[in-house]
C-alpha cells in the first residue's frame, strides 16, 4: 500500500495541470478522461509513488484534491 | 467533498477540501489563481475558527461570485466599493471579522479612493487583493497594473506607459500610510510561495482579531486566460514578468 | 414640548430617535448643519458618526451598514445626491432599507446652493440605472421634516426599500418650533433575519443585487414591484387645502407648497376661490386623489421651483379632465407669494 493517497474529485477538476507541475514524484498526468464539464481530468497515474506530502492539493485552483496517508504504525503495540 | 470514494482503513486526512468552503464549483477559467487564493482565504477561515462570525465583501470581476463559494454571509459590493461596504459593516458590528476581496480593477482604478481612505482610517478589516495585471471578466482589458509593453485587448500594440502610465503599485502606496497595520505583497505561482501567502492571510485576519487595524494581502496572480498561456507557462511569466515591476515581501507590519 | 430648531437639525435629531446607529456623510451646503449635528449628538447615543472620502463611498457605507441589519443613513444636497445614484440602484436591487436626505439646491452643475427642486425626476423616476424606485416623501415645515424621517425609517424597513427625503435648502436652513417625535423603542424596529450578522446555525445571508440567470432575475425584480404596488396601494399621503369649493386648485410641494397655502389665504381674502393640494408622498405620488379633484375643478395650477416635473406626474393624473397650467422658477429664485397670485388671477376672478 502506498504511503499517500490523492483522491481527485473528477467533476472539479479543469484539467489545468497545476497539480501535475507541483508533485515531485510523478504521481499525476492530465489525462484524456473527460467530466461532465468537458475538461481533460487529472488522476493519480502513478499512485504506488505517492508520499502523501499534499503539494498537489495546495496547487489546486479547485479545491478539487484531498491527500491522505498511510498512519504511522504504532511501535510496540 | 462531493466524492464518495471509500478511504482505505489505516490512511489518515492530510489535507480536505476547507470547511467554510461551500460545495459549489469554482467558476473560474482553468489555472485561475483566483482559485488558489479563494481557497486560502477559507483555509484561514477554517484555521482561525472563525466562519459564523466572518462576512465576506465580493467585488465584481472574476470573484464576483465568491458569495456563492463560501458559507458565510456575504455583500455583494458595487465595483470598487467593497473597502466603503466593508467599512459600514464593520462599524455597524465590530464583532464582525470582515474581509474584502477585490481584483487589482476594482481595487486600484475604480475602488482607489475607497481602499486609501479605508487605508488611511486603518479600518479593522483584511484585504485580499488579487493583482493579475489585466480585467479578466470583461475579457482582457489593461489594469492599473498592467506591465509596461504588456498586450491587452485595450492596449493592442502593448501598454504605452506615455499614454497610459506606469503599474500602479498600491501596497508602496498604502505602506506610506499611518493607518495600516500589515501590507504584504505574496504570489501563488508555486508551493513554496502558496504556503507563504497562507501564513500572510492568516495573519492579516489574526491582525483583525486582535484589533489592529487595516491589513491588506496582495497578491501577484496569473490569468492564464488573457495571458493566452497554458496555466504553468502563466506561472513562469509571473516569476519572469509580473514580479520585475511587484516585488514580494512584507511592505509595513506593525506590532 | 416645542423647541426653535432648524431643518437640518431637526431632521438629524428624528434620525436619532428613529434609531438611526449609522450615519456616514460628506460635506455639501446647504446641508451641513445636518452633519454637524450628527457629529456631535450620534455618538452619544451609542451611533457611528463617519465622515466618508466621497458621497460614493459614503452610500456605499450606508449598503454596509443596512447588510449588517443597522438602521442607517446619509444626507446630501443635489450634487452629491447624484453621486450616490450607484449605491441606491445597489440599495434598491438588494432589498436594503435606508435612508437618504437629499436637501436640493439649485442645478444642474454646480449650480448654487440656493432652494431648487430640481431633482424630483432623479428622486422619483429612478435616478440610478435599472427598474426601481425610491419611497419619496416631501415635508413643507420643519415640524413635517422631523416626522417624515421617522416615517422614512419605517416605511424602509417594513418594505425594505430605500427611502429618500426630498428638502431643499430653504427648508434646511430655516428654524420654526417643532415638537419632536418621541423616540422608537429599539424593540420596535422590525427583525432582520435577512442581515449580515454571522452565519451561525443558519444558512449564510447575501446582500446583493446580482443575479446573472434572466428568469431568476425576473422573479425577484417582479417581487420588488409586487411591493412597490403595495407601496402604492397602501402609503400614498397628501394634504388638500380649501379645495371643496376651489376653481382653481394649486399644486405644489415642499417649500412650494408653504408658499401656496399663503397665496391661497390671500386669494381667499380677495374673495378669489383657490385651493392647494400637496403631494407630500411624491413617490408613490397621489395619482388618484388629483384625478377625483380634476373631475370638479376647471384649473390645476402647477408651482414648481423648476421647469415642471412634478408637472409631468399632475398632467398623468389630470389627463386631460382640467387645465394645467404651470408656473416656475428656476436657478435658486424661490417666487414670492404675490408673485403666484397674479398668475393664478389670469385663470380665476
Amino acid at each position: 500500500m502506498p504511503k499517500g493517497l490523492v483522491i481527485i474529485d473528477k467533476e472539479r477538476c479543469k484539467g489545468c495541470g497545476l497539480c501535475v507541475a507541483a508533485c515531485p514524484f510523478g504521481v499525476l498526468a492530465v489525462t484524456s478522461e473527460l467530466n461532465r464539464y468537458g475538461y481533460n481530468v487529472a488522476k493519480a497515474t502513478a499512485p504506488e509513488k505517492c508520499t502523501g506530502c499534499a503539494m498537489c492539493a495546495q496547487m489546486c485552483p479547485d479545491a478539487a484534491i484531498e491527500v491522505y496517508r498511510m498512519a504511522p504504525a504504532k511501535e510496540g503495540v | 467533498m462531493s466524492v464518495n470514494v471509500q478511504i482505505p482503513a489505516g490512511y489518515v486526512p492530510v489535507y480536505t477540501r476547507p470547511r467554510s468552503l461551500s460545495e459549489a464549483r469554482f467558476t473560474y477559467c482553468p489555472g485561475c489563481h483566483h482559485g488558489i487564493i479563494t481557497r486560502l482565504v477559507a483555509e484561514a477561515i477554517d484555521e482561525l475558527g472563525i466562519q459564523e462570525r466572518t462576512v465576506g465583501v465580493a467585488p465584481v470581476g472574476c470573484a464576483v461570485f465568491l458569495y456563492e463559494f463560501f458559507r458565510c454571509d456575504f455583500a455583494q459590493a458595487a465595483h470598487g466599493r467593497a473597502c466603503a461596504v466593508a467599512t459600514g459593516i464593520k462599524r455597524a458590528n465590530p464583532e464582525l471579522i470582515v474581509f474584502t476581496y477585490q481584483g487589482d480593477g476594482d481595487l486600484a482604478a475604480i475602488g482607489t479612493a475607497e481602499t486609501v481612505h479605508a487605508a488611511n482610517r486603518g479600518e479593522n478589516i483584511t484585504v485580499i487583493f488579487v493583482n493579475n495585471q489585466v480585467y479578466g471578466m470583461t475579457g482582457g482589458e489593461m489594469a492599473p497594473t498592467t506591465l509596461p509593453g504588456m498586450r491587452t485587448v485595450t492596449t493592442p500594440e502593448g501598454r504605452d506607459v506615455r499614454a497610459t502610465g506606469y503599474p500602479l503599485r498600491m501596497s508602496e502606496m498604502l505602506a506610506q500610510l499611518d493607518g495600516p497595520a500589515y501590507i504584504t505583497r505574496q504570489a501563488v505561482f508555486d508551493v513554496r510561495h502558496v504556503q507563504m501567502a497562507q501564513k500572510a492571510i492568516i495573519k492579516a485576519f489574526q491582525n483583525q482579531l486582535e484589533g489592529k487595524g487595516f491589513s491588506l494581502v496582495e497578491i501577484v496572480a496569473a490569468c492564464p486566460t488573457n495571458l493566452h498561456l497554458p496555466p504553468a507557462e502563466a506561472n513562469r511569466w509571473v516569476v519572469e514578468q509580473a514580479l520585475k515591476y511587484f516585488p514580494l515581501g512584507d511592505l509595513k507590519v506593525r506590532d | 414640548m416645542k423647541v426653535l430648531m432648524r431643518g437640518n437639525e431637526a431632521m438629524a435629531e428624528a434620525a436619532i430617535r428613529a434609531g438611526c446607529r449609522c450615519y456616514f456623510c460628506y460635506p455639501i451646503t446647504p446641508q451641513g448643519e445636518l452633519v454637524e449635528y450628527m457629529a456631535r449628538h450620534l455618538p452619544r447615543h451609542g451611533g457611528v458618526f463617519l465622515q466618508a472620502e466621497s458621497e460614493v463611498a459614503a452610500i456605499n457605507m450606508v449598503y454596509g451598514a443596512s447588510a449588517a441589519g443597522v438602521r442607517t443613513m446619509t444626507s446630501s444636497s443635489s450634487p452629491g445626491i447624484s453621486l450616490k445614484m450607484e449605491g441606491i440602484s445597489y440599495l434598491a436591487g438588494a432589498r436594503l432599507p435606508a435612508v437618504i436626505i437629499n436637501v436640493m439646491r439649485a442645478g444642474p452643475g454646480l449650480g448654487n446652493i440656493a432652494p431648487a427642486q430640481g431633482d424630483y425626476f432623479q428622486a422619483t423616476k429612478g435616478g440610478g440605472h435599472g427598474d426601481y424606485r425610491l419611497i419619496v416623501l416631501a415635508p413643507s415645515t420643519v415640524q413635517e421634516a422631523a416626522e417624515l424621517v421617522m416615517l422614512a425609517f419605517d416605511l424602509s424597513d417594513r418594505y425594505r426599500v430605500p427611502a429618500m427625503i426630498l428638502a431643499d435648502g430653504m427648508l434646511g436652513q430655516m428654524m420654526e418650533p417643532v415638537e419632536l417625535p418621541a423616540p422608537i423603542p429599539p424593540e420596535k424596529i422590525p427583525p432582520k433575519p435577512w442581515a449580515l450578522t454571522g452565519a451561525k446555525g443558519r444558512a449564510p445571508n447575501v446582500a446583493s443585487s446580482f443575479d446573472l440567470d434572466p428568469y431568476r432575475f425576473r422573479e425577484i425584480l417582479r417581487a420588488l414591484w409586487q411591493t412597490y404596488r403595495e407601496i402604492e396601494k397602501n402609503e400614498v399621503r397628501w394634504e388638500e387645502y380649501e379645495t371643496e369649493d376651489a376653481e382653481l386648485v394649486l399644486v405644489a410641494y415642499g417649500t412650494m407648497g408653504r408658499i401656496c397655502r399663503t397665496v391661497v389665504r390671500q386669494a381667499r381674502k380677495e374673495g378669489l376661490p383657490v385651493g392647494l393640494f400637496r403631494p407630500i408622498t411624491l413617490w408613490p405620488f397621489p395619482y388618484e386623489p388629483l384625478r377625483k379633484l380634476a373631475e370638479r375643478v376647471p384649473v390645476l395650477l402647477t408651482v414648481e421651483l423648476s421647469s415642471g416635473q412634478m408637472w409631468e406626474d399632475v398632467r398623468l393624473s389630470v389627463e386631460g379632465r382640467a387645465k394645467t397650467p404651470f408656473y416656475g422658477e428656476l436657478g435658486g429664485v424661490v417666487p414670492t407669494p404675490q408673485e403666484i397670485l397674479s398668475e393664478v388671477k389670469k385663470y380665476v376672478r
